[in-house]
Parts: C-alpha cells; sequence; structure tokens
C-alpha cells in the first residue's frame, strides 16, 4: 500500500466522520466548526488526486471566507440548539431515509462495478492541477467562461447589496 | 515524478497540520491535567472578558451588515484567486492575457464603482 493510498484513507475517514458529524450536532456553531474540518480534508483529498491549485482555493475561499459567510448567517438567525426548534418529522424521515438508500445504492453500485484503471491517475495529470496549467488552460481554452465570471461575480455584488442594504 | 515525491514534498505540510493539531489539544488537555482542580468558585468559571464583568448573553442577533461586508468579501476574494494562475503565466499569456484580465477586472471594477457609490461600505 502506498503513502498516498494510506493518506487517502484517512483523509477519507476523517472526511466522512466531519461530515456526520457536520449534520448530527446539536449545537450550530460546532456543525460550522465540522464542516471547517470537512473542507479541510477534502483540500487533502485534492492533493492526493495532484490538483494543488483546487487545494489551496479549498481552504483559502471555502475553509475560510464560505465558513464566514455560514458563521454570520448562523449569528444573524440566532439559531439556537436544534431542540428548541425541532418540529414533527413524519414526512421527512420516509424522503430522507428513501433518498439515502437510494444514494447507497449508487455509492455502492459504482464502488463494486470493475471499471479497468480507475485507480490510476491518466498520464500527465501530475501537472495539470498546478497553478501554470490552470492558468494556461483558463486563458486559452476557457476564456469565455472566465469573463463570464466576472460577470457573475458583478451580479453577486448588486444583489448582496440590493438585499442587505437598507437604506439603497 | 513517482507518487512517494509528491508525498514528500508536501511532508513540511502534514507535520504542520499534524504538529498544530497535536498543539491544539494537548493544550486543552493539559489544563484540565495541570489546572489546579480546587477552588472553583462561581467567579472563576465566570466568560473573561478581559476584566470587566459580563452583563448579557453574547448569543444575541447580530445585524445584517455584517453579512453585506462578508458577502462583498468573498465577492473580491474570488476575483483575486482568479489573478494567481493569471499572475503566474502572465508573461507566456502576454498581450492576450492581459487584456482578458483588464476584462474581468473592469467587469468587477464596476461593482466596487456600485458598492462604493451606494455607501456599502459605510457603518450607517
Amino acid at each position: 500500500m502506498s503513502v498516498t493510498v494510506l493518506l487517502f484513507g484517512i483523509l477519507a475517514v476523517v472526511a466522512v466522520a466531519s461530515g456526520i458529524s457536520t449534520v448530527m450536532s446539536r449545537n450550530p456553531v460546532a456543525s460550522a466548526m465540522s464542516l471547517v474540518l470537512h473542507f479541510f480534508t477534502l483540500a487533502g483529498i485534492y492533493l492526493t488526486l495532484q490538483a494543488q491549485f483546487i487545494a489551496a482555493v479549498q481552504v483559502l475561499v471555502y475553509a475560510g471566507a464560505i465558513m464566514v459567510l455560514v458563521v454570520f448567517m448562523i449569528m444573524l438567525l440566532n439559531v439556537g440548539r436544534e431542540e428548541q426548534m425541532r418540529e414533527n418529522p413524519g414526512y421527512r424521515t420516509i424522503i430522507g431515509t428513501a433518498l439515502g438508500v437510494m444514494l447507497a445504492f449508487q455509492v455502492g453500485k459504482t464502488a463494486f462495478t470493475d471499471v479497468a484503471g480507475r485507480h490510476v491517475l491518466p498520464p500527465g495529470s501530475a501537472v495539470t492541477g498546478t497553478t501554470e496549467a490552470l492558468g494556461e488552460t483558463l486563458f486559452k481554452m476557457y476564456l469565455f467562461p472566465f469573463e463570464a465570471v466576472s460577470l457573475l461575480l458583478l451580479v453577486a455584488v448588486v444583489g448582496a447589496v440590493i438585499l442587505a442594504k437598507r437604506k439603497i | 515524478m513517482g507518487e512517494n515525491n509528491i508525498v514528500v514534498s508536501y511532508l513540511p505540510l502534514i507535520v504542520m497540520v499534524a504538529v498544530g493539531f497535536v498543539f491544539g489539544l494537548s493544550n486543552v488537555f493539559l489544563a484540565e491535567i495541570l489546572g489546579s482542580r480546587r477552588n472553583k468558585t462561581n467567579v472563576k468559571l465566570d466568560t473573561y472578558e478581559c476584566g470587566m464583568e459580563p452583563v448579557k448573553t453574547a448569543r444575541e442577533r447580530f445585524s445584517v451588515k455584517f453579512y453585506l461586508v462578508a458577502m462583498l468579501f468573498i465577492v473580491f476574494d474570488i476575483e483575486i484567486v482568479f489573478m494567481y494562475p493569471w499572475a503566474v503565466k502572465f508573461r507566456e499569456l502576454g498581450e492576450i492575457g492581459l487584456v482578458a484580465m483588464l476584462l474581468f477586472m473592469a467587469l468587477l471594477f464596476a461593482g466596487f464603482v456600485y458598492v462604493y457609490k451606494k455607501g456599502a461600505l459605510t457603518w450607517d
């Protein structure tokens, strides 16, 4: 067993555990912190897949900025412990269980279907994840989507101001 | 590049994460072990607020103004993230890259001007 597989195993276990902890925590702040740990383990998994830039961005943007948004949201709504706002679960449990079973079935089917070479990274992937390779691809092949992103971000800026500002 | 070389190149990162994790955890447990178990009065167990007496709970609703700041931070954070792949390939991409980035920046600068003119950066 190579070191990469071992690392992936550790990261995967922590990722699943922190994911479960995110959903199961009664305290929303504890949930948010579990999500931070989850984002970090995802960044580690990206590293094992040779996606260095995505790994760094995962930590900077998700574990940093997006989590600020989530924590602010908890502060804004002043969400207390979950017991206080629990209502009759009923149909939610049924739908949730059904969707969970479907997901488990799909994951199991994919995991046990034998696809040749699935566990091997495609050749050349050791360089595709670097910042340089990404810049090359982004500014040559995907130039238009890149410019469209700026428009999307512009819409987000205007939307944030319109929604959250009292006096515009 | 062999598989193990990659792991070796990230060894400092792994060590740093491990040390940080152990340091944080050990502080919590060492405080429990080494700290005095006696004299746990109500005053000592109270929330420490730089010597001030705590007046009320901190779990109250915050203004939506904080959310606006966080939202604007994320947007411009993502803008900066896109500059990294451009910056490392700046020379190879040449004029086309420069023009593409200028257009990208111009659209977001328009957003910045909008935010500034609407007074979203002031705390009113």
